[in-house]
């Protein structure tokens, strides 16, 4: 669904043209189609739907992709604060949790 | 350890392989609604490694998933009908996406796997087929230069996975995309319930207590009578951020999410108001809609994390104005709560 769309201009996705060789990898993997290729590069048409998951950055063989991948999550990053550590989910065995 | 899944064995170049059923026992009916509502904090986990599916050879698509048994579950039955191999990561008891996001579900565990289990001797083909979001683990390529396995990404959805194979291993856009809708978003109510249960029951109890206060002193009656009062106001907040937004998500106006609790939040508190639920005088109404809306505000900000759609950035950008404001508004409709106290009668 493309109706959900989160803040705008936040994302740390970052797209390296020159180093792309139009593999389709990152439109593939992206969950919420960000990437299209435009002769036969890849371009972001919807920023603001990235929720930085991290898997373009993994996939592309190229490291053309870079993004900071984590969990958008308040408990998480709420947990992050009072542990002094990075943003981190806390829940190790129910599976519904991020 | 034996599960009712496994229905036998299968005898293979590499060892004997369990075979598992595709239908769903009673138990794992009952089991899926125990997890959903998280009654109980058990690890509802498969054991990991490769399964049978019918009676698969060497040509048979291995599908990988991770050893939570719902999710597994959700693949044996999609696969019923398909001859093939189901490879299990260990992603301690977690679904694909968020093990995927801790890494657990990641290159390194499906390279040891493939390796340890002499997957290139039992199938001949060299294609692995992995659910879309655990893409976020794994890199396709660093999996093929190491075990000289192809990765395909299958469909986000288990149910998809036989439409996906008729249609020559190409997931559909729809089957690429990760949705939300408002019955998923529902499934989750229950979940989120679950993790305040406590507070649910401390704080109202903490205000029936305290209600009993005033001028005079404290009096029994008065803490029954609004304390009662209270309580009720309590859960309809919690209600507001929990529930109403998670579910109402797109229609509710704003995209941070502690506004759009804030704006149910503030509407369940009118409703409230015209009730005659917020006391007698203006301190208390207030007090009360200073509450409410930041609670509300508070727990409709911490969905970002059941969300699939919400980036890190952006829930950090969102929380470092809204975290100190719901503080900030709910302190003070506390201490408004408690001056109202002495104020009435
Ligand atoms: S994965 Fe990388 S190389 Fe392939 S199309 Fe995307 S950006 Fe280009
Ligand atoms: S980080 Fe995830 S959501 Fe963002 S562009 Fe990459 S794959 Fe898509």
């Amino acid at each position: 669904m493309n109706g959900l769309v989160y803040l705008s201009n936040v994302v740390t996705l970052e797209l390296d043209q020159a180093k792309c060789n139009g593999c389709l990898m990152c439109t593939i993997v992206c969950p919420h189609n960000v990437f299209e290729i435009v002769g036969k590069k890849a371009v972001i048409m919807k920023r603001d739907l990235c929720m930085e998951c991290g898997a373009c950055d993994k996939n592309c063989r190229e490291h053309a992709i870079s993004v900071r991948s984590g969990v958008g999550c308040a408990a998480g990053i709420i947990n992050g604060i009072l542990r002094g550590t990075e943003p981190s989910c806390d829940c190790s065995s129910s599976g519904n949790c991020c | 350890m034996h599960s009712d899944y496994i229905t036998g064995s299968l005898s293979t170049t590499a060892g004997n392989v369990p075979r598992i059923s595709t239908a769903w026992s009673v138990n794992d009916i009952l089991n899926t609604v125990r997890i959903r509502w998280a009654i109980g904090r058990m690890n509802y986990k498969v054991e990991p490694g490769l399964y049978a599916v019918g009676n698969p050879d060497n040509d048979s698509e291995v599908f990988v998933t991770c050893n939570f048994k719902l999710t597994f579950d959700h693949v044996r039955k999609a696969l019923s009908g398909m001859n093939s191999w189901v490879l299990i990561l260990n992603t301690k008891g977690i679904n694909v996406w968020c093990a995927a996001g801790k890494g657990t579900f990641g290159t390194k565990e499906l390279i040891s796997r493939v390796t340890k289990l002499d997957l290139s001797k039992i199938v001949t083909h060299r294609r692995l087929i992995v659910p879309q979001l655990g893409a976020t683990g794994v890199s396709a390529h660093e999996v093929k230069e190491q075990t000289g396995f192809r990765v395909i990404y299958g469909p986000v959805r288990a149910a998809d996975i036989s439409e996906f194979m008729h249609n020559g291993m190409k997931a559909t856009r729809e089957m690429r995309s990760v949705e939300f809708p408002v019955w998923e978003r529902m499934k989750l109510i229950p979940v989120e319930l679950s993790y305040g249960r406590y507070y649910l029951f401390l704080v109202p109890a903490l205000f029936i207590l305290l209600s009993g206060l005033n001028r005079h002193g404290y009096s029994l009656d008065l803490a029954f009578a609004n304390g009662l009062r209270s309580a009720f106001n309590l859960l309809v907040a919690y209600l507001a951020g929990l529930a109403v937004t998670p579910m109402l998500l797109p229609w509710i106006p704003f995209r941070r999410f502690a506004l759009k609790g804030l704006l149910v939040g503030w509407v369940a508190a009118l409703a409230l108001y015209l009730l005659h639920m917020t006391g007698s005088g203006w301190v208390e109404t207030v007090s009360w809609f200073l509450m409410i809306g930041g609670l509300s505000s508070f727990l409709a900000m911490n969905f970002t994390g059941s969300t699939t759609f919400t980036s890190l950035s952006g829930v950090q950008k969102e929380m470092k104005t809204a975290l100190p404001v719901q503080i900030a508004i709910a302190a003070l409709g506390v201490v408004l709560w408690v001056i109202s106290k002495f104020l009435s009668v």
